[in-house]
């Protein structure tokens, strides 16, 4: 198992701040779940606490930004992409304030815990704001090279990462390309085109393929926005079918951003694998993606059908 | 600039956010009326900033929560130089125009975007923290508007800003008592604005009429000098101040007027400026 995505955060926003005496982190009473409590501790200088109040949480991240700071809003996927989803829009997109929106345990990383903490909403409500980017890193490697580009840059973004340690996909040498889909696998027959969680599944789901003589391209889609849309038009025209799979609602996500792609520029057959829109099962993380098929087995499977075989 | 020219100055600038408003056929001339005097004080001697100073990190900031009120604040800046008065007069609302109805930030001296209501002072919170942090001297004023009172943002911000000792904040409550469907205690009762922000551990000045320039100078006055908490002045305001048939008038929250009413209008601002 690797490591926590947001634990990757936490010390990139640690190793820079002696460096950027304008980067703060605030934390809406989410200091714990964002494993951001050793920065409050290290740095109170430039760790801020707001309580319970994420829509102050954006408001005041955006203030700050106007007055020329560097503000990390740390609070859960869910309550910060749909209860401040206002302050997103007029504070942060409207106002073009940087501000950098940190949604951890995103999807269902609260299983459990029920709807009211699941985020599978955020990448619609947020995508379809103008002057914002949003990102779903993989791994602790492509999070890093993430974050070691959005501490330099001036512009928003919101980032959405998992609860739990995410299944490494690279390696410390493995090149990344900002803003450009990682090729994972390549292949000929389909793509598999995934974010987050789902791109280690991706990669198993393609191996389980390729015993079968069936060869799969896995592209990792973690710039969700701005989407590497040339990354999506060469897969539909090199494989001719395409399978998107996210943690995220089958409404809004990846999947109908690759479709709208593909349709305009390349059609192609295209399966949009997600979690459905419905009330979700009780349960784990792990037991909820395998109660909605979202296995490597149940991918692979997908794939199968959509190519006939 | 003393209150009197204060009063007179508020009066002219009446004149063009009628002016603006008849022409482009849309506007919150109730709001705009009671609130102008509040921003040319703000402007004309009380808030250290200046079409020069628009990008000096040290310049006092400014937020217009109730953004609807935004013909008086361009009125405003265009008489402080921010940009032309025939800009805004000739562009107000059309298409392409950067003079939209809400406040604007690609304009100079506009920091930031509103319209929404409750977004204003939570905003300012993170300007005043700002500039604590960065031990600089300079305030924040927010002005609100009272039946925005309603939206809980509002009080998660002057929870905050107690929280943080901010006293170069200064909230400004616009209270006219009228909002878009009625007399504010009939839609969602704000009650005594003052006690209620006393106990948010906020240091509160009730200014009897908000339309006053001299009583507005005392409260920013007294909020310069007091340290330890954010600072609330609740104005309390007559909505449409300054034409005896929009005054007092829930109605004429975003009415236009027509023609005849437009030159009934022009002729008793005209008769208000000596």
């Amino acid at each position: 198992m690797g490591t926590a995505c947001k634990q990757v955060i936490a010390d990139v926003l640690a190793e820079t701040a002696p460096k950027d005496k304008d980067l703060l982190v605030l934390c809406s009473d989410s200091r714990g779940s964002g494993s951001i409590g050793p920065f409050y501790d290290k740095f109170p200088a430039q760790a801020i606490e707001v309580g319970i109040a994420e829509q102050n949480l954006v408001s005041i991240s955006a203030g700050l930004a106007s007055c020329g700071k560097h503000p990390y809003a740390i609070s859960p996927a869910s309550f910060l992409s749909t209860r401040s989803i206002e302050q997103i829009k007029v504070d942060v997109c409207y106002s073009k304030t940087n501000v950098k929106l940190i949604g951890i345990s995103g999807g269902v990383s609260y299983g459990a815990l029920g709807m009211s903490h699941h985020a599978c909403q955020d990448i619609a409500m947020v995508s379809c704001i103008p002057n914002i980017r949003v990102y779903i890193p993989s791994d602790q490697y492509l999070t890093r090279f993430m974050m070691e580009k959005l501490v330099k840059d001036q512009e928003a973004a919101y980032v959405r990462v998992s609860r739990n340690a995410t299944e490494d996909v690279y390696t410390p040498e493995t090149k990344f390309e900002f803003d450009k889909a990682v090729l994972v696998k390549d292949g000929t027959d389909a793509t598999i085109i995934a974010v987050g969680e789902f791109v280690s599944r991706a990669k198993k789901a393609a191996e389980i393929l390729a015993e079968k003589n069936i060869s799969v391209r896995v592209l990792d889609m973690y710039c969700i926005k701005p989407i590497d849309k040339e990354a999506v038009i060469k897969a539909a025209q090199e494989t001719g079918h395409i399978v998107t799979v996210e943690e995220h609602s089958i409404i809004g996500g990846l999947g109908s951003m690759v479709s709208t792609i593909t349709a305009e520029n390349a059609p192609c057959k295209v399966k949009v694998l997600g979690l459905p829109d419905a009330e979700l099962i009780c349960g784990t993380q792990e037991e909820i993606f395998e109660h909605e098929g979202l296995t490597p087995e149940g991918i692979a499977s997908e794939v199968e059908k959509l190519i006939g075989k | 600039m003393n209150a009197k020219q204060l009063k007179d100055k508020a009066n002219t600038l009446r004149i063009h956010v009628l002016d603006a408003i008849y022409q482009a056929g849309t506007g919150h001339i109730g709001g705009d009326f009671s609130v102008i005097d509040i921003l040319t004080c703000l402007y004309n001697g009380v808030m250290n900033v200046s079409p020069e100073t628009v990008d000096d990190p040290d310049r006092d900031r400014f937020v217009l929560s109730k953004g609807h009120s935004v013909e008086a604040f361009y009125a405003v800046l265009a008489d402080r130089g921010f940009f032309p008065m025939e800009d805004f007069l000739g562009t107000f609302s059309k298409l392409g125009s950067k003079f939209i109805g809400h406040p604007n930030n690609e304009l100079p001296g506009i920091e930031m975007n509103t319209g929404s209501l409750g977004h204003g002072l939570p905003v300012g919170v993170g300007m005043a923290l700002a500039a604590k942090l960065d031990k600089k001297d300079y305030r924040v004023y927010v002005v609100l508007g009272d039946g925005e009172l309603a939206e809980g943002s509002v009080w998660e911000a002057f929870q905050a800003g107690a929280h943080f000792g901010l006293d170069n904040l200064i909230a400004v409550v616009d209270r006219n008592m009228l909002q878009i469907s009625g007399n504010t205690e009939d839609v969602m009762a704000s009650g005594n604005v003052a006690d209620k922000l006393r106990v948010y551990g906020w240091d509160v000045v009730d200014v009897q009429d908000g339309n006053d320039p001299a009583q507005l100078l005392k409260a920013f006055e007294h909020c310069k000098e007091r340290a330890g908490k954010p600072h609330a002045i609740v104005a309390h305001t007559i909505k449409g101040c300054g034409v005896s048939f929009i005054q007092n008038q829930a109605g004429w929250h975003h009415h236009v007027p027509n023609k005849e009413q437009y030159e009934k209008a022009m002729q008793e601002l005209k008769g208000l400026v000596k």
